[in-house]
């Protein structure tokens, strides 16, 4: 009697459990097979973007009225952001796969630029034209390549969950046939990466380049001396704990990385110091911040004289934004009244004890120079004039900024409003084209 | 004895006048600012007061949010112009002020209350405030973030304290019309978050006989006030205040600053992202991550959005693991935050791993910055 109860809850534990097995099998392949659907459709989408974008290309070439050119390069550009955003939903984030992206990247950079400019004043020269031939033939390579791989995954029924298994155990070499495809292609895309692009899609230097250049002359500082430079900037008598590395190559420039310790927050305080020349690059505090007890214009006081004490002349607050108890504020040069805004620095003041926790000068350490040229052809009335007669014109400055193809260019810059919304153009006051617009951003409603 | 007794009651008397004359006087000339100079950019109860004054007199016609950002700043500059102020560059210091304080009439009560309830209100001169409030919104109705806030407040500099007695203290006989359920959230917090406060200066202004405001009707159609979503509706939102936000000024605060670009959600999804990565990380390695989702955005190999970047499929362990969905602490949304303006600890990489546990070897061929906590940051 007892063996047979025994018996039948075995048989209901046996059963039962092979049931919820069952279930959980069955549901874990529902999400295995939604996710392996997603992947194969970002990936047989972007094998078509790509034929699409290679269609589209090759009737630009073939268009001669002015009229047209503009909506087909708009198309190109169109095709190419959403074959784009395909590819970044394939698991391709651990391999190298960037030379496709950055491929697709220029063909979108070039199209939009030449589709939104006026083609009756500025047709595409013949460079143009030889840049669009080029970018033709590499889409099709591409093409080529997408569609082989594309006929292999149909063929054997290829997963794409299985190229991400390879990925994830970073199996070498792998043999799995999308992955090696994708590889294939993305050599192919690296052989012809180098060709020279119009000028306005050309390499633009990064900070870092330009910070090189600027302190590769400079004397070469040692790690001593690197904390005598973090001492002086802290503004403090001496420094307790301090732990100093260096960087590694993948940076442009050589530096210093500082960890020194806040004994009176019991934190540290980091920053980066080049080797060359031995200047402060980022500094930040982690401390904890505590009531906030000072306004944002005495921080703001704070944060400028933290520039006077450490040789940032002529600054000029453009921007404060209070978050939390901290104080965040923008300040660039200012030369013979004009705003340089690529020579910018930011500084965080803490709002209980007032003192600087971050500061950061990439952009300064990179740009700034004394002495600049500045062309201003056209009067503040002249440049108004070309502003969107819509917006109702608060501020006026003159200012340099950094344009899209990496150059500086004097500019008129307004503010203006439309109803509640505040806007800020920039417009060359050398040739009056509309250099820049953007929306300012207002508060944002707290949703939660 | 009895003299001593007859003294006392005297003194309380007095007191008591005291109390009646001060706050009677302090209700008509309107409580001013605080000494601070209030600048763009710049949160909290002078703000609000701020934008309550210019709205007062219409040169403000925005929302009174306690932000002063640009539609503010252009509201002060115009008040600056017309009222002859030699520097116009709004900025609200002294002769500003004093100018506004001259000017306008502040109902500090009227605001606050309101903004504390949520409610969508403005506040016109010469308008009846009955008719210039909307329905309550989904503050104040949640118990729980009251006492979460409330230790927070004091910290909010001095003069918050001085003026919080004064705003309360009317509530529970304005309070009539909402249930009953709601008032232990609204007051009982409040009594304890005084205490710590240091400087309890001038008791004076604690009892602030009630300002004789009319019992509010609950459904009062906001006449002014722009479409409204249904109050059961908006119960529905959670009101649950998050820890990272701007927690100084919570109650009063009706909206915040944003950096360019960025909306609070982007920075929210990616403190989540830095907190799943990097929660046991030194403080400059989780403002590092951030900079690599921030680099990967700029960099033409990589999409262009912060949700596209942190949820490309294989890109971060977090998002493939389901870390990214645990909620972030205050120190990984300063993280992002220092990130957005500008900080960059990790050199500008692309790239970083974990030296123990990466298993593609790929990641290793990349040049190497710097390793930061266990992370190595590369190019």
């Amino acid at each position: 009697m007892a063996r047979n109860i025994i018996i039948a809850i075995l048989v209901v534990v046996v059963v039962g459990a092979g049931f919820w097995g069952y279930r959980e099998h069955e549901e874990k392949n529902a999400i295995l097979n939604h996710t392996e659907n997603t992947y194969q459709r970002a990936f047989h989408d972007l094998t078509y973007q790509i034929d699409l974008l290679h269609d589209e290309i090759g009737s630009t070439l073939a268009m001669n009225s002015t009229e047209k050119l503009s909506p087909s390069l708009a198309e190109v550009w169109r095709v190419s952001s959403q074959a784009q955003n395909d590819l970044g939903q394939l698991p391709l984030g651990l391999m190298p796969f960037s030379k496709t992206e950055e491929f697709l990247k220029k063909v979108g950079d070039f199209s939009y630029q030449h589709s939104i400019r006026n083609q009756d004043h500025e047709p595409l020269t013949d460079e143009n034209y030889d840049d669009l031939k080029t970018l033709y033939g590499q889409a099709a390579d591409i093409q080529n390549e997408l569609r082989s791989v594309q006929s292999l995954v149909l063929k054997d029924h290829l997963r794409w969950m299985d190229a991400e298994m390879a990925m994830k155990a970073g199996e070498e070499p792998l043999n799995n046939a999308i992955v090696n495809g994708f590889k294939i292609i993305d050599d192919k895309v690296s052989g012809f990466s180098e060709v020279n692009f119009d000028s306005e899609t050309e390499h633009v230097a990064g900070n870092d380049e330009k910070i090189y250049e600027r302190v590769k002359n400079e004397e070469t500082i040692s790690q001593q001396e690197a904390q005598e430079v973090a001492k002086k900037f802290l503004g403090r008598s001496r420094l307790d704990d301090v732990k100093v590395t260096e960087t590694g190559e993948g940076l442009d420039y050589e530096a210093y990385s500082l960890t020194i310790a806040d004994k009176k927050h019991n934190t540290n305080i980091t920053m980066d110091i080049t080797k060359n020349g031995g200047h402060p690059v980022w500094m930040l505090n982690e401390r904890d911040i505590d009531k906030d007890v000072l306004s944002l214009s005495e921080a703001a006081d704070n944060a400028k004289s933290f520039l006077d004490t450490n040789d940032y002349d002529n600054m000029q607050l453009v921007d404060s934004k209070q978050y939390d108890n901290v104080g965040v504020f923008q300040f660039v040069f200012v030369d013979d009244k004009i705003r340089i805004y690529p020579d910018e620095v930011v500084v965080e003041v803490a709002l209980d004890e007032g003192d600087v926790i971050g500061f950061e000068n990439f952009s300064y350490l990179a740009n700034h120079k004394d002495d600049r040229d500045f062309n201003l052809e056209l009067t503040k009335e002249e440049a108004e004039e070309k502003a969107n007669g819509n917006l109702d014109i608060k501020e006026h400055h003159v200012a340099v900024i950094e344009n899209q193809a990496g150059e500086e260019v004097t500019c008129h810059e307004f503010y203006g409003t439309i109803d509640n919304d505040t806007f800020r153009i920039f417009i060359n006051a050398e040739t009056g084209s509309e250099e820049q617009v953007e929306k300012l951003p207002n508060p944002e409603p707290v949703y939660h | 004895m009895k003299q001593n007794y007859t003294k006392l009651s005297v003194i309380k008397l007095i007191i008591l006048m005291l109390f009646c004359l001060m706050s009677f006087t302090t209700h008509q000339s309107a409580e001013a600012f605080s000494g601070q100079v209030v600048q763009r950019g710049a949160t909290g109860d002078d703000v609000v007061e701020l934008q309550a004054r210019m709205q007062y007199n219409g040169y403000y016609n925005g929302t009174i949010d306690g932000v002063f950002g640009w539609q503010t700043y252009w509201s002060v500059k115009e008040f600056q112009k017309q009222f002859g102020l030699e520097v116009v560059d709004g900025v609200v210091g002294e002769k500003t002020k004093a100018m506004l304080e001259r000017a306008t009439k502040f109902d500090k009560e009227f605001v606050h209350q309101n903004l504390r309830e949520g409610r969508k209100f403005t506040y016109y001169g010469g308008v009846d405030k009955n008719i210039q409030r909307g329905p309550k919104g989904s503050k104040g109705q949640q118990p729980k973030e009251q006492p979460k806030e409330q230790p927070k407040e004091d910290g909010v500099a001095k003069q918050e304290e001085q003026k919080q007695p004064q705003e309360e203290a009317p509530a529970p006989k304005e309070e009539q019309p909402p249930p009953a359920e709601e008032r232990p959230a609204e007051e009982e917090p409040e009594a304890p978050a005084e205490e710590p406060s240091p400087e309890e200066q001038e008791p004076a202004e604690e009892p602030t006989p009630a300002a004789p405001e009319p019992p509010e009707v609950e459904e009062d159609p906001a006449e002014e006030a722009p479409p409204e979503v249904d109050p059961e509706e908006e119960i529905v939102t959670p009101e649950e205040e998050e820890p990272e936000a701007q927690d100084d000024d919570m109650n009063i605060e009706k909206a915040m600053n944003v950096p360019e670009g960025f909306s609070d959600n982007d920075i929210q999804l990616m403190a989540q992202a830095v907190y799943g990565e990097a929660r046991g990380e030194p403080y400059e390695g989780q403002v590092a991550v951030a900079a690599v989702i921030l680099n990967r955005i700029e960099s033409p190999i990589f999409p262009n959005t912060v949700s596209d970047v942190i949820f490309e499929p294989l890109a971060f362990t977090a998002v493939a693991d389901g870390q990214i969905w645990m909620e972030p602490d205050d120190r990984a949304r300063k993280a992002v935050l220092d990130a957005i303006n500008g900080q960059d600890p990790s050199g500008n990489a692309i790239y970083y791993f974990n030296p123990q546990t990466a298993t593609n070897k790929w990641i290793w061929s990349r040049p190497q910055i710097k390793q930061i906590g266990k992370h190595i940051f590369c190019e």
